[in-house]
């Protein structure tokens, strides 16, 4: 198991050929309360760099960056009814969508200790 | 809390009386009836006039309060313009009615659309003005649609509209609406958009430049001559986002400083009321190279009469006039102000936000320090080391009896409160202003955490915004 | 006659206060070289000067006919109270409630508003407004596009007006959509179109000829098929007729006008847009929710901005910023008054008006009726001569006999569309018979 970052701060989990994504605590913590996660559908598939869904706080909204390549399998739809679990738990009960990764390619994309260091030069 | 409406409701109530039925009463067949009606509940014309007076009374109002709400223009909207708006001549007249054939109905009518067009072409130095547009927003569509038609008429290949990252939201909004891709220009020191970055972004494949001058800082662009030459270099139009035009009434015309076209909100500059939220005005002036795409159909005069002239390829964005109640009240300002008074107009908001800025220097950050036009824009930054925000000030304010000024845009300024005292409040009223301002400033020193709690005087204390966009409840339900 | 109030002793003073010596220094920062030299336009004239001159204007203006004209715009009655209620201050010099606390009175009465929207509808949430019910239209046409993602046609029902068809192939000639317009006399159906590349479909009902139609079918397939089915509807009808929601649309618009609001030349007026739970995120414009104060005390703001363009700029639904507040709050106070009862009793007054009008007419030598459906309280005859032609001449007897259909559709210049409402009176009816026998 492997954890990546990306810059636009969504985070993905690489077991095998399967991701789990969500945002980061710091995007979570940044966007304040979370009150809308538009989810993608089971099916489609998403692009690398490519927005594929979004999240809403009451005074901001945010894309959704597909940090791998794939074909979503299973979305988070306990967001639907309390997307304030992303704020409580961003990385981990958190989740927003697991996809069956069609390329694993980690370019750009930052390690825990990368990103730790990439958001201390953020504010 | 005020109870809804529906609470209200007693069954058998008449608020209204309506003539008896003169001719044979004749259904819907059945497949095509309502099975339910709507269930809006049964009033007395004194529950309905006694609720919503009452409810009136929550709200605050120019008439009733000093409302510098920046970037909203929120003058005083003079009586005559209400009066004259509801004469039967111009209020009860259907926009269907013929205007040909010889019956000359409603040339009144057509006058007033063709005059007041005419004074908005010279006021803005456009060569033509359509007066459709039924909002700001509205105004801003129709002018990139234009600029789009003129750009495919000539088989120009575009795909970029440039804003400064000062802009309104609608600017982006509606240029990305049009199809068009956003290009973001920072904001120099001096108070507007760079004009390195720009020359640096600006190349074949930018379609138009949309610009607000004085732009949502209050600051008078100085290069816009400079820019205007680039833009037009690469075959690219000059768009005015005329929020602002208050401020140069009579001092400066967009045509003349290079904008192709302009929008007018009339519900800021020509002090037709904001009706809590709408109806707005939005006009849109173009230059003669603009003019073939305007939307139809079009008003014109033959000898002394006024037609429509209706050319079918042209587009339509509204099914009549504009919003024409709205126009009388704009008209009517006009004829009223005249060349003289739209000067002062000018002059006395740009007096009166250089005033408010001067005086509440020494309290408050002003991130870009120097003459402003119609609103000057400060930060709460030195209140936020004391944990007090722009929210805790504009609420602060509430309960000193002002409405607040904008707060937090522009985006670029963090904390901001933007300022537009206009042109009809009296120093006594801004300097009641100015001392809520200083008092409020001193609080923040000596008891910060009572900013946190205000507003205390309203019918309501901060709303859970929060829980108002997760449980999104948005009609009434009886059972709920 | 102007409204600053600054004496020139008072402007002495701020000029200190700022420390410039005269009111050009503060425009100091515009290049001298731009600046005007001074409008070409007449100086200010006084309060009854604006007056005469308005007065003298609307004086040339034609405003005691008989009015049977329609085409989305109908001289209903709207009571006394209605503009007594908008006149107020408190709403009318008010803007956007952007601060909750100090706007309570609008946030409560546009709640309001959308739940009487949602109920003469019959549809689950709506936005405070939109600017008339063309663009509302429109920006349906946008919001299906939104809802289907991948999918860029619109379907436009022959039961469309004209004028708002055109409106809607404007908003989307600029982006990468494509607009199928179903002609109306074409005798084309829509079905032939639900191939599952179709964002939404569009529909108007009563038709813009008048005919009513039940849409419920068709609204199925079209779903069946995930594209979005919209109804542009006429809200004094409701009152009598199946609603979007009895017929299972995922969108209902229309133009408020009919709703308290005056016939003014064709504004202001107020657009609706209405749509299920499932795609309210999807609105375009201004939307009010319920929600409490820190005491726990209901409440009411702004709610779900983070669609709109002061948040999301670029990416947001619509430009749409301003909606039509007061209009709406004019249709606010005209439902409250009017009742449920009360709606239901001017649209029977409609419809049974109508309907002995066009029994009359069809009675006339050489006069049909063009609809072979129902129709509420509009509809089409067929005259044996052009009908701008009769239209002048009943208009010389006060009498608008109504709109030549020529103006929609191309060929019709013998066909008349006829309006009817609850303002019109049996003895009107019969003048407009006897007219326009008179005329042909």
């Amino acid at each position: 198991m492997s954890i990546f970052y990306t810059k636009e701060h969504e985070w993905i989990k690489v077991v095998g050929d399967k991701g789990t994504i969500g945002i980061s605590t710091y995007a979570a913590d940044q966007l304040g309360d979370i009150t809308f996660v538009e989810l993608p559908e089971v099916g489609d598939e998403i692009e690398k760099g490519e927005i594929f869904c979004s999240v809403e706080s009451v005074k901001a909204a945010s894309d959704i960056y597909a940090p791998m390549s794939g074909v979503i399998t299973d979305i988070n739809d306990e967001l639907e009814s309390a997307p304030e679990t992303v704020n409580d738990s961003a990385e981990d009960t958190g989740w927003i969508a697991k996809i069956t990764i069609i390329d694993i390619d980690e370019e750009e994309l930052l390690t825990t200790e990368e990103y730790d260091a990439y958001i201390e030069t953020l504010d | 809390m005020s109870k809804m409406l529906f609470e209200k409701s007693v069954e058998g109530r008449k608020g209204v009386s309506l003539p008896a039925m003169d001719v044979p009463a004749v259904d819907m067949p059945a497949n095509l009836k309502r099975n339910k009606l709507a269930e809006i509940g049964e009033y007395s014309e004194l529950d309905v006039v006694r609720h919503y007076t009452n409810l009136s009374l929550k709200n605050f109002s120019v008439d009733t309060h000093f409302y510098p709400l920046g970037s909203c223009t929120m003058k005083y909207n003079p009586k005559v313009c209400e009066t004259v708006a509801r004469f039967d001549g111009l209020a009860a007249i259907h926009p269907m009615m013929p205007v040909s054939g010889g019956l000359d109905m409603c040339q009144g009518a057509l006058e007033l659309i063709y005059e007041l067009e005419n004074h908005l072409s010279e006021v803005t130095g456009m060569s033509a003005t359509t007066l459709q547009p039924l909002a700001g927003a509205h105004g801003e569509m129709l002018g990139i649609m234009l600029i789009a038609s003129y750009h495919r008429a000539k088989g120009n290949k575009k795909k970029y509209v440039i804003v400064p990252d000062s802009s309104h939201g609608t600017n982006p909004a509606t240029a990305s609406m049009m199809g068009y891709e956003i290009i973001t220009v920072k904001t120099a020191d001096y108070g507007d958009m760079d004009l390195d970055e720009f020359k640096e972004k600006m190349n074949d494949e930018v379609a138009a430049v949309m610009m607000t001058n004085p732009n949502t800082l209050g600051v008078f662009n100085p290069y816009i001559k400079e820019i205007s030459e680039v833009a037009h270099a690469h075959d690219a139009m000059l768009y005015y986002d005329g929020a602002n035009l208050n401020a140069i009434l009579g001092k400066v015309r967009p045509g003349d400083l290079g904008f192709d076209v302009v929008h007018v909100n009339l519900h800021k500059t020509y002090a037709t009321p904001h009706g809590s939220g709408g109806p707005g005005a939005g006009p849109v002036g173009c230059s003669a190279k603009l003019e073939p795409f305007l939307p139809q159909p079009r008003v014109v005069k033959t000898g002394d009469k006024f037609s429509l002239n209706y050319d079918k390829e042209n587009p339509r964005i509204t099914s009549y006039f504009g919003n024409y109640g709205v126009l009388v009240k704009a008209y009517t300002y006009a004829l009223m102000m005249g060349s003289d008074g739209l000067k002062d107009v000018a002059e006395k908001a740009v007096l009166n936000a250089n005033y408010i800025m001067q005086k509440l220097k020494p309290y408050y950050d002003l991130p870009y320090d120097k003459t402003c036009m119609h609103e000057c824009v400060f930060s709460a930054s030195r209140q936020v080391e004391k944990g007090v925000h722009a929210l805790d000030i504009a609420k602060g304010l509430i309960d000193r009896g002002f409405h607040p000024p904008t707060v937090y845009f522009p985006l670029i300024v963090p904390e901001a409160m933007m300022i537009e005292p206009t042109e009809t409040e009296s120093k006594q009223t801004m300097d009641e202003f100015i001392d809520a301002m200083i008092e409020i400033a001193g609080i923040v020193d000596t008891d910060p955490d009572s900013l946190h709690h205000a507003p205390v005087t309203r019918p309501v204390t901060r709303l859970d915004e929060t829980q108002a966009a997760r449980q999104v409840n948005v009609r009434y339900q009886k059972d709920a | 006659m102007k409204f600053t109030p600054h004496t020139a002793q008072e402007v002495a003073e701020m000029l200190g206060t700022i420390g410039v010596s005269e009111i050009d220094d503060l425009f100091a920062p515009i290049p001298a070289e731009l600046k005007t030299e001074g409008l070409d336009l007449p100086k200010g004239i006084s309060e009854p000067e604006a007056v005469r001159q308005l007065k003298k204007l609307s004086g040339k203006n034609k405003a005691d006919m008989t009015c049977f004209l329609g085409g989305g715009v109908y001289d209903h009655f709207i009571p006394s109270a209605v503009d007594a209620i908008s006149s107020r201050p408190e709403f009318y010099t008010a803007y956007t409630p952007y601060q909750p606390e100090a706007s309570q009175g609008t946030l409560q009465a546009l709640y309001e508003f959308q739940t009487m929207m949602c109920e003469m509808t019959g549809m689950e949430a709506s936005n405070a407004s939109m600017y008339d019910g063309g663009t509302a239209l429109a920006e349906a046409a946008l919001m299906a596009l939104r809802i289907s993602k991948k999918r860029n046609k619109i379907v436009i029902d022959s039961s469309v007006n004209p004028v708002h068809k055109k409106i809607v192939e404007t908003y989307l000639s600029f982006l990468d959509a494509e607009v199928i317009d179903v002609v109306y006399g074409s005798g084309e159906s829509v079905e032939k179109y639900i191939d599952g590349t179709v964002a939404g479909f569009l529909f108007q009902n009563p038709a813009f000829d008048g005919t009513v139609q039940d849409f419920t079918d068709i609204v199925a397939k079209v779903q069946a098929d995930k594209s979005v089915a919209v109804a542009s509807v006429y809200p004094i009808s409701l009152g009598a007729v199946k609603s979007p929601g009895e017929m299972g649309f995922d969108v209902a618009v229309g133009d408020g006008q009919s709703l308290g609001n005056p016939l003014s030349f064709g504004g202001p007026y107020f657009g609706f847009m209405t749509t299920t739970k499932k795609h309210i995120r999807n609105l375009p414009g201004r939307i009010t929710g319920k929600t409490v104060d820190t005491e726990g005390r209901d409440g009411y703001v702004l709610t779900l901005q983070a669609r709109e363009q002061h948040i999301r700029r670029a990416k947001a639904t619509s430009n749409i910023c301003s909606n039509q507040s007061l209009c709406a709050m004019n249709g606010l106070f005209y439902m409250a008054l009017m009742g449920s009862k009360g709606l239901e009793d001017v649209a029977a007054l409609c419809k049974s008006k109508a309907e002995y009008a066009k029994e009359k007419l069809a009675e006339l030598d050489g006069v049909s009726v063009v609809n072979d459906g129902i129709t509420f309280n509009e509809f089409v005859i067929e005259l044996p001569v052009n009908a701008s032609e009769v239209c002048a001449k009943t208009a010389k007897n006060s009498i608008l006999a109504g709109i030549p259909f020529g103006h929609y559709v191309e060929g019709a210049e013998n066909k008349l569309l006829v309006a009817i409402t609850e303002q019109r009176t049996k003895e009107e009816i019969d003048s407009l018979v006897s007219e326009i026998g008179g005329a042909i």
